[in-house]
């Protein structure tokens, strides 16, 4: 362990009782872990719920035992109805999209790290902190509750595109009840979502460690930090249209839905709204929510990458840039998603433009990740394994999401398995395996063992989904059983390293950490080892 | 977290970054406020982008519509800028209740804090005599006597939304004053709540030209 170099602070005491040390704790880690246990819990619903699609649809008379005692009306006799594909569809989409995505890798670990790697011994708002986990869980309690009312889930879609998702159960099984409670649910994580982002914001700008400079930091916490910044400005234009749209269910009022409609031959009396209101709403959050999902996973990729290439990051202000101009850019190309709702072909043009120009801080930041493994001195860890499969996947993602950039081909590929395939190679592969990097590479800081390298579990994760169960039985294996780490297994230089693990409840034992050095400070020339912690205040004098 | 905070605004030379690094360098607040002021600038950057994404909402389906509604007469022009005039004048109030509240004059700052709920409390009770005659008159979320219907959506969603935050914050004030007064809150806790008070008489003045005096019944 290094020396800490450290200044005295006032000391906290743990809480005791085990409903305020693990139930309404106040504690950053134990929230993290209570975030990152609400995405499991989420993805494994989610990834059942992919399965029963999956069979829906190569054998739509399948007889699944047990499924019609969950839902009489979607799965009579057990064999899933149209309708039930599509609410199945709507459940899977909204639970790994909010409940997983958006919340392991920014909630989960960011909440359990970004204090430790600033040297903060908590968050800016513990109580804020603690209600904002406890809002999202009410949301995904709301959310799961859908599949329970008489004729389940709603059939939208994650996007609940109006009408369909505003005239009420006219429309179909689950747009009476389970449409409403859908729309509640996403307002509160809304909410969950927004007082998290708040606190990550301010946490980060002044809870920083003294010698912790902006350019000092991890890479991490810039993409937590931008991240946040997305949450906080796109969050809140949901929240607005989920009001709306609820207005439209239950007040009768008519923002999203024309007027003249006639659905299963009954005269719905809205008039006067436009649908595409809602999708510029959606969307203008829509958009900043797939960075949402992935920013974290590059900050946990380029962290990995250099400290298993025993180098320094290639490039770690442009990195940091390159993750502000991503977040820049997200907020001005909602439109991409609406190519073919007659818009404007100048529009189009504008919103292609932008589109394309992500590429650009994106590749930079591919190039980087090359140049970072250029050279280095690579140690395949499991963690180091999946962030170099996150490089391939957002490659191969990204470059499909050129073709979709374009108007003119989008007119044909919309709404096919080429955006389908596209999303899931992005958010729903490159930023799972963001999440298991970083859970390998933490998990001995978190809960002591070390998880041991499976490779089978690499390859046969690419292969079938079934395989995650393996990952789920290594994790908790590893929890009771597993082979006792030391406080610095990687030989990593950021603050949670020089910390016992797992880490005592104010982090720093009642001292603030002081930083002498960037986070990346790896093979430096004439070091007496390969790595310089950031709180070690030798002077690097080769340059 | 008032240890929390004793520590981030330390004492001199005890916590602070030395003269040539920049306050930017880690261990002090970059803009030299507590943490609690940020965090209420945040939730108001936030917030403002939520009526944003209402107030937009609002031009869309106004500009989309063929017919909306021009129907307020005067009384209904003066009533709203009378509502103004009350939310405009307990803007002021509160920055009696900050200054007095920096000044250490607690009877004071309490004073003005309730002359400022009053402000909120007033404007509330004038809000809702207004929703009232304009629900007497047929008015509702899905139809009104003049045109398309959601003109009434769209007024008392957006007016509705404000309002909520008008009553929400006579509710924070209370809580603030209470808090004051028994020394349990500091006079940054009264600025912090003086923030959102402001911002949300800011959001009444794009609500009052672009709802009330561009909907004025035309001669």
């Amino acid at each position: 362990m290094a020396e800490l170099h450290a200044e005295a602070v006032h000391r906290h005491e743990a809480p005791k009782g085990f409903i305020w040390k693990y139930v309404f704790s106040l504690d950053h880690k134990v929230i993290g872990k209570q975030y990152y246990f609400l995405a499991l819990l989420a993805v494994v619903v989610g990834m059942v719920l992919s399965w029963l699609i999956r069979v829906r649809m190569v054998w739509p008379s399948a007889r699944i035992p047990g499924l019609d005692k969950l839902s009489p009306v979607g799965a009579p006799g057990g064999v899933m109805t149209p309708e039930y594909y599509l609410s199945l569809l709507t459940l899977h989409g909204t639970l790994m999209i909010f409940f997983v995505l958006t919340t392991a890798p920014q909630s989960g670990f960011g909440n359990y790290f970004l204090p430790l790697q600033i040297g903060a011994e908590d968050m800016a708002f513990p109580r804020l902190n603690m209600l904002s986990f406890w809002t999202t869980f009410v949301g995904l309690a709301v959310l799961l509750s859908t599949f329970f009312v008489t004729d389940g889930p709603p059939i939208s879609g994650w996007t609940a595109y109006p009408p369909l998702s505003a005239v009420g159960s006219a429309a179909g099984p689950g747009e009476g009840l389970g449409q409403d409670l859908w729309v509640i649910s996403i307002a509160i994580f809304c909410i969950g979502a927004l007082l998290g982002a708040l606190n990550f914001i301010a946490t980060t700008l002044d809870l920083r460690t003294r010698g912790m400079k902006l350019m000092r930091m991890p890479l991490t916490c810039w993409a937590w930090f931008v991240t946040a910044v997305l949450g906080l400005l796109s969050f809140a234009v949901l929240f607005g249209a989920c009001v709306l749209l609820l207005l439209d269910r239950v007040g009768g009022t008519s923002f999203f839905t024309p007027g003249g409609l006639i659905v299963s031959d009954k005269i719905i009396p809205h008039t006067g709204g436009s649908p595409l209101l809602w999708q510029h709403l959606f969307w203008f959050f829509g958009h900043p929510e797939v960075y949402i999902a992935i920013l974290p996973g590059m900050g946990i990729t380029s962290h990995i990458l250099s400290c298993f290439s025993r180098k320094p990051i290639f490039g770690y202000k442009v990195m940091a840039a390159s993750l502000m101009t991503i977040g820049f850019l997200s907020f001005t190309v909602w439109g991409h998603h609406m190519f073919v709702s007659g818009m404007s072909p100048y529009s189009g043009f504008t919103f292609s433009i932008f589109t394309m120009a992500i590429g650009v801080p994106s590749a930079i930041k591919t190039f980087n990740w090359l140049g970072t493994l250029w050279g280095g001195k690579l140690r395949f860890t499991s963690a180091m394994l999946f962030s170099i499969g996150f490089v391939s996947l957002f490659v191969t993602g990204g470059l499909s999401g050129i073709f979709l950039a374009q108007p003119a081909v989008d007119s044909y590929l919309h709404a096919t398995y080429f955006v389908v395939g596209h999303f899931h190679m992005v958010m729903g592969v490159a930023a799972i395996f963001g999440m298991f990097a970083g859970t390998y590479f933490w998990f001995p800081k978190i809960l002591k063992p070390l998880i041991p390298v499976h490779e089978f579990m690499t390859i046969s994760a690419l292969i079938t989904g079934a395989a995650q169960f393996i990952f789920l039985f290594n994790l908790f294996w590893s929890m009771f059983k597993g082979e006792k780490a030391s406080t610095n297994p990687w030989e990593a230089t950021s603050l949670e390293w020089t910390v016992p693990s797992p880490p005592p409840f104010d982090n720093f034992g009642g001292k603030h950490p002081v930083v002498y050095h960037g986070a990346y400070e790896y093979g430096v020339p004439g070091a007496e080892k390969d790595y310089i912690m950031q709180d070690s205040p030798v002077k690097i004098t080769a340059s | 977290m008032a240890s929390r905070e004793a520590m981030r605004v330390p004492a001199a030379g005890v916590n602070e970054a030395p003269a040539t690094e920049s306050v930017w360098s880690g261990g002090v607040s970059p803009y030299a406020v507590s943490s609690k002021k940020l965090g209420m600038w945040l939730f108001i950057v936030s917030d403002a982008i939520t009526f944003s994404a209402l107030l937009m909402a609002y031009s869309y389906v106004r500009v989309a519509s063929a017919h909306w509604p021009m129907p307020f007469e005067w009384p209904s022009i003066l009533n709203a800028t009378v509502m103004t005039g009350v939310l405009l004048s307990s803007s002021l109030t509160m920055v009696m209740a900050v200054r007095a509240a920096k000044m250490a004059n607690r009877k004071a700052a309490v004073g003005w804090l309730l002359a400022t709920m009053l402000g909120g409390i007033a404007f509330d009770v004038l809000h809702l005599r207004e929703w009232g005659g304009l629900i007497e008159e047929g008015v509702r979320l899905f139809k009104n006597p003049w045109g398309t219907p959601l003109f009434g959506a769209s007024f008392f969603g957006l007016t509705g939304l404000h309002m909520t935050h008008v009553t929400v914050g006579v509710v924070y004030l209370g809580v603030v004053a209470a808090g004051f007064a028994k020394s349990k809150f500091t006079s940054d806790d009264v600025e912090v709540s003086g923030l959102y008070w402001h911002f949300v008489d800011l959001v009444w003045m794009f609500i009052f030209p672009l709802v009330y005096l561009m909907s004025a019944k035309q001669a």
